[in-house]
């Protein structure tokens, strides 16, 4: 059974759908005492960084998946559920996140492009990976943000994507965790294989 | 690199997609759920249904249509027409909608696009601004094009910015079903004095249509019903034509 974590952020019911239109079978649940049987972790997630790692500190969602991890449970990341998952965020007032992966939220700055970025991008693959398995590199997926991951180490990530000007990380694998800056349940049949993947290794 | 998109728009009555000009004389053009999954397998980036229902009831038809939809169909869904309060775009939200298109509500209780935008994010909130040239200015107008209210696009496409806009959709009313082009004049205008996306709408007849609107009109997506409809053209043929002609597509 998969966990897809409501802590309030956002429209969860579409990564449900995605799962059960491929036969995965997920729970949508605000109580984090749920998460402790399953084998995998989604966190999704939109809007702002402080509010989310607010909550899922006050929720105990923040322990319960820190405990998951260190348990060898896989856990996906989606938009500011990947996020979420690094050390620090530069978003007003300079939040903590779980530090599951070492690094920084930063936010996109461009004179020429707009922000938020919305809309398909490439995805450029840079290391094998199990997320990325049976997609062609440089597919596009859908985005929606305006803050990006920066991890100190590069070889957590898996995808970069081009935009503002520069790399930046669009997808995280490493030891069990998971992330991808785009929404996998809004990017159509590459988006679905990623999911499929996630739900199958 | 970011992809322009492509993006049939339905507008639904009573459970159908209809097609009419310069918002009239409106006719059949086939079932909500068949045309949906005909441009989700044909590389649409995302959907836009404009619920142009008279009546609740035939609201909640395109609701449970849009339910339908949702559950099968994996790209981006806005959902416009009548959204009126937060409590109205939950529900279209709950029905499986990723953002709301709001217009006449907005220019009446501009607030609500901030009161969405704090719910749910900005990203799921795109202001819908139909526009009609009078004189050398473009006027706002609401009700599907029938009042013309005291804004001129830009000052208003600013202002929606400002209060929490994720997009905009830009109608040219006076192009809208005629196939002529979209306006470049304003949509360019548009386009570069906001920093969020904006949506050409109303006039592509051609593909160079949708080349001028990205190239003249530095649109960042391409909205069209008539030529893809009526399968004129379909949608990969546009973004071959795009790809060759040097606009970055998902193809």
């Amino acid at each position: 059974m998969l966990f897809i974590a409501d802590y309030g952020a956002g429209n969860l019911r579409s990564v449900q759908k995605a799962f059960d239109f491929l036969g995965v079978r997920a729970m949508v649940s605000s109580d984090p005492c749920k998460l402790a049987g399953c084998s995998k972790v989604v966190l999704p997630g939109v809007g702002a960084f402080g509010q989310a790692i607010e909550t899922l500190n006050r929720s105990g969602f923040s322990e319960a998946i820190l405990e998951h991890v260190d348990k060898g449970g896989q856990l996906l990341g989606i938009c500011l559920g990947m996020q979420l998952l690094l050390s620090d965020s530069e978003e007003m007032g300079a939040y903590r996140g779980l530090n599951l992966v070492p690094g920084r939220v930063l936010h996109f700055r461009s004179e020429t492009d707009k922000i938020p970025q919305i809309g398909w991008n490439s995805v450029d693959q840079q290391k094998e990976s199990v997320l990325f398995r049976g997609v062609a590199d440089h597919a596009f997926f859908y985005f929606v943000h305006s803050f990006y991951c920066e991890p100190h180490s590069t070889d957590a990530i898996a995808a970069t994507t081009w935009y503002a000007g520069k790399n930046f990380c669009s997808a995280i694998e490493k030891n069990g965790i998971f992330a991808v800056q785009f929404h996998p349940e809004k990017s159509s049949d590459a988006g679905l294989q990623v999911l499929k993947n996630f739900a199958e290794c | 690199m970011l992809a322009k998109r492509i993006i049939p728009c339905l507008d639904v009555r009573d459970g159908r997609v209809v097609k009419g000009i310069n918002f009239e004389g409106l006719r059949d053009a086939g079932s909500i759920l068949e045309q949906a999954r005909f441009y989700n397998n044909e590389l649409a980036d995302e959907l836009v249904f404009l619920d142009i229902s008279a009546s609740l009831e035939s609201r909640r038809t395109t609701l449970e249509e849009v339910l339908k939809v949702s559950g099968e169909i994996f790209i981006p869904l806005t959902v416009g027409g009548g959204i009126n309060s937060v409590e109205r775009a939950r529900e279209v939200f709950l029905h499986g909608a990723d953002k709301v298109s709001v217009n006449t509500a907005a220019v009446n209780d501009p607030e609500l696009i901030t009161r969405i935008a704090e719910k749910y994010g900005s990203q799921a909130v795109v202001v819908a601004i139909d526009i009609k040239k009078i004189g050398t200015e473009y006027i706002v107008h609401t009700h599907s094009g029938k009042n013309p209210v005291g804004l001129e696009a830009l000052e208003w496409a600013q202002q929606v910015q400002e209060l929490g806009a994720g997009e905009i959709l830009l109608t040219s009313m006076d192009r809208d079903g005629t196939k002529e082009g979209y306006d470049n004049e304003i949509l360019a205008r548009v386009s570069t004095s906001v920093h969020i996306p904006v949506i050409a709408s109303g006039g592509a007849g051609s593909l160079e249509h949708l080349y001028d609107g990205f190239t003249k009109g530095h649109a960042d997506a391409a909205l069209a019903a008539s030529i893809f409809h009526f399968r004129q053209h379909s949608i990969r043929e546009a973004k071959e034509y795009l790809h060759e002609r040097g606009i970055a597509v998902r193809l």
